[in-house]
């Protein structure tokens, strides 16, 4: 399939999601449907660098966040409306990644974990401490009366916005990999001197994968503060992203955009289906749980178990 | 003039204390990270899993923090040998360590931490020591014990472990084992096992420094990843697996973060911890004493 049809097909399913939402007609589908379409755009970007080059990046919670805080600020400053604020965000977490890319990827790649996870660390240090953004305090953001768009509530507009977001982070990611880019990508991740000798810029590509992928991270967080309406230091670094942005491509599958989506709505479906009955933290417990399972059994998650399955029919 | 003398003075020797605390909770990396080429970043999390086991001996018998932490050494060397002996079948014989090796740590940190959280709850806890409260004065410094016998515990367990190294027979496996593994299984040895023994000696420092850990300050379960830039920052810049160079490079943190906090505040000193990772990662990723 070629990319515009691609993209054709994928604009035909998140209308046929957004119309099965509306029949539907109740306003938790929205309110849950958000959080795992959140999730699909994390876990997308995930794989942009950690599935395609095989870097791994523990601070998708200080990238997300970091979109969510430049969200507080511009609504503070300025009234632009939320879909302009969404590149901004993205484009803040995107120099982030850069810089911290720029420092890091030289080294093995295990140095360049270690730097995100430290990373988040960091970041929520810096929100903590910066008061215009609300401090630890944490800040409110009042939502705007009206959608932009006729007869729609603010939740099912929000809905749609990271529909959108969700339909180029994988028209995207497609792209990728069926490009020369992917395949330079892919030669890092399965020989990076190999990759070095052969010409392959690596820098040049690990730090496009690292920007491009912080960026969409940032750009999924950017529409938080209107979902939550009140948003903290804790809330928005939750170690739920970090951990769910690992997890959910680590057991869908990273060798293909299909893997981080089936992550990604599975242990997303199941979250919003455990909060209810059972406690968070016990839910994170068992995202945790599912990760280290996966990776010792299914090293190439649940599309390499299908795969598996139809290799042998 | 005076006044500001007195706290640069302090400021540098609690650094230095602070300093001697780090390298108890690093050293467990160099051997694992700095030697066995093994990148364990929920080191931390057992680190925190030995400041509760401090804790629950502490409130529960009453017993010494730090006595408890050398009675649990057994138990903590003996989990860190099954954890690598998971690692070493899952991943490291499959050549996999790089994405799912990394993966797999960060699971078991992630799944330690909510553990502790689901059985204790969020709050601080703290242990009763004697040695808590009370300082001894040297002229204008002051040393307060409770960071005073966490630095004499922290260099005297690196003492041992490193006349363990360049003495016995096996430390000498150890340390070959960093240095070239084909060679010593041509010597007839069997790297996996030494290097299982040396995993196990790594986490079972975790015990220990989470004992001093808890005597430092309260805990809670979340707290170790804080340490995590700290941990990886001094390792790195100690020389990777150098014992000596671990304690000079966590002093210099120490000092480091002691002033930023005298100074400026301590809601700063995290982010402290990660620019000296930066740094030490830009600049000089050998480490002070590197080739």
């Amino acid at each position: 399939m070629r990319g515009p049809k691609f993209f054709l097909w994928l604009l035909i399913a998140a209308a046929i999601v957004f119309g099965v939402a509306r029949l539907i007609d109740n306003a938790y589908v929205f309110f849950a449907g958000y959080v795992v379409l959140q999730y699909i755009a994390l876990a997308t970007a995930w794989n942009i660098l950690g599935g395609y080059t095989g870097y791994v990046n523990f601070g998708t919670a200080a990238f997300f966040a970091l979109g969510a805080y430049t969200t507080v600020a511009l609504h503070k400053l300025t009234s632009l409306p939320l879909p302009l604020m969404m590149p901004i965000g993205g484009l803040v977490s995107g120099i982030v990644g850069l810089g911290t890319g720029y420092l890091t990827l030289r080294l093995r790649g295990a140095f360049f974990s270690i730097a995100t996870l430290a990373l988040a660390v960091v970041a929520q240090t810096l929100i903590t401490n910066w008061n215009f953004v609300g401090g630890s305090r944490g800040a409110y953001i009042i939502r705007p009366a009206t959608t932009p768009l006729f007869g729609i509530d603010y939740i099912q507009y929000l809905f749609l916005i990271m529909l959108a977001l969700v339909v180029i982070v994988l028209a995207t990611a497609r792209a990728i990999e069926r490009s020369r880019l992917g395949y330079g990508f892919a030669t890092i991740r399965d020989d990076e001197v190999a990759a070095e000798a052969s010409g392959v810029p690596t820098l040049r590509l690990k730090l496009l994968a690292t920007t491009l992928s912080g960026a969409f991270m940032g750009m999924a967080g950017a529409p938080l503060p209107y979902y939550v309406t009140y948003l903290d230091p804790a809330s928005g670094f939750s170690l739920a992203y970090a951990v769910n942005g690992v997890a959910m491509p680590l057991v869908g599958g990273t060798s293909s955009w299909l893997g981080p989506v089936i992550g990604a709505v599975l242990l997303g479906t199941l979250q919003q289906v455990a909060t209810v009955t059972i406690s968070s933290a016990l839910n994170l417990l068992i995202v945790g749980l599912m990760l280290v399972a996966f990776v010792i059994v299914a090293p190439n998650g649940i599309l390499g178990l299908l795969r598996f399955r139809s290799g042998r029919a | 003039m005076e006044m500001s003398l007195d706290l640069l003075g302090n400021a540098v020797v609690s650094g230095l204390l602070l300093g001697g605390f780090y390298a108890a909770v690093t050293i467990g990396v160099s051997i694992s990270f700095g030697m066995l080429d093994i990148v364990n970043i929920a080191h931390p999390a057992f680190i925190i899993l030995g400041s509760y086991i401090a804790y629950i001996a502490n409130t529960t018998l009453g017993m010494d923090p730090i006595l408890a932490s050398v009675i649990a050494l057994p138990a903590f060397y003996l989990l860190g040998a099954a954890v690598y002996q998971v690692y070493y079948v899952a991943f490291e014989r499959r050549g996999d360590e790089a994405l799912r090796g990394l993966a797999f740590f960060f699971g078991l940190l992630f799944i330690t931490e909510v553990t502790l959280v689901l059985v204790f709850g969020v709050d601080y806890r703290l242990v009763e020591a004697p040695y808590i409260g009370p300082s001894l004065h040297l002229g204008i410094v002051d040393l307060p014990l409770r960071l005073l016998v966490p630095c004499v515990v922290a260099l005297i367990m690196i003492g041992g472990l490193q006349l363990f190294m360049s003495r016995t027979f096996l430390g000498r496996a150890i340390l070959a084992v960093a240095q070239d593994q084909l060679a010593l299984r041509l010597m007839a040895a069997n790297p996996p096992r030494i290097k299982r023994i040396a995993f196990g000696l790594s986490i079972a420092t975790a015990s220990i420094a989470g004992a001093v850990l808890i005597i430092i300050q309260p805990v809670e379960p979340s707290i170790g990843r804080d340490y995590i830039g700290r941990v990886f920052a001094i390792c790195v810049l100690g020389g990777m697996g150098s014992f000596a160079g671990t304690v000079v490079a966590a002093m210099a943190l120490g000092i480091v973060e002691s002033l930023t906090s005298t100074f400026y505040g301590p809601s700063w000193s995290p982010a402290v911890a990660f620019g000296f990772l930066l740094v030490t990662l830009a600049v000089r990723p050998a480490g002070i004493f590197g080739r």
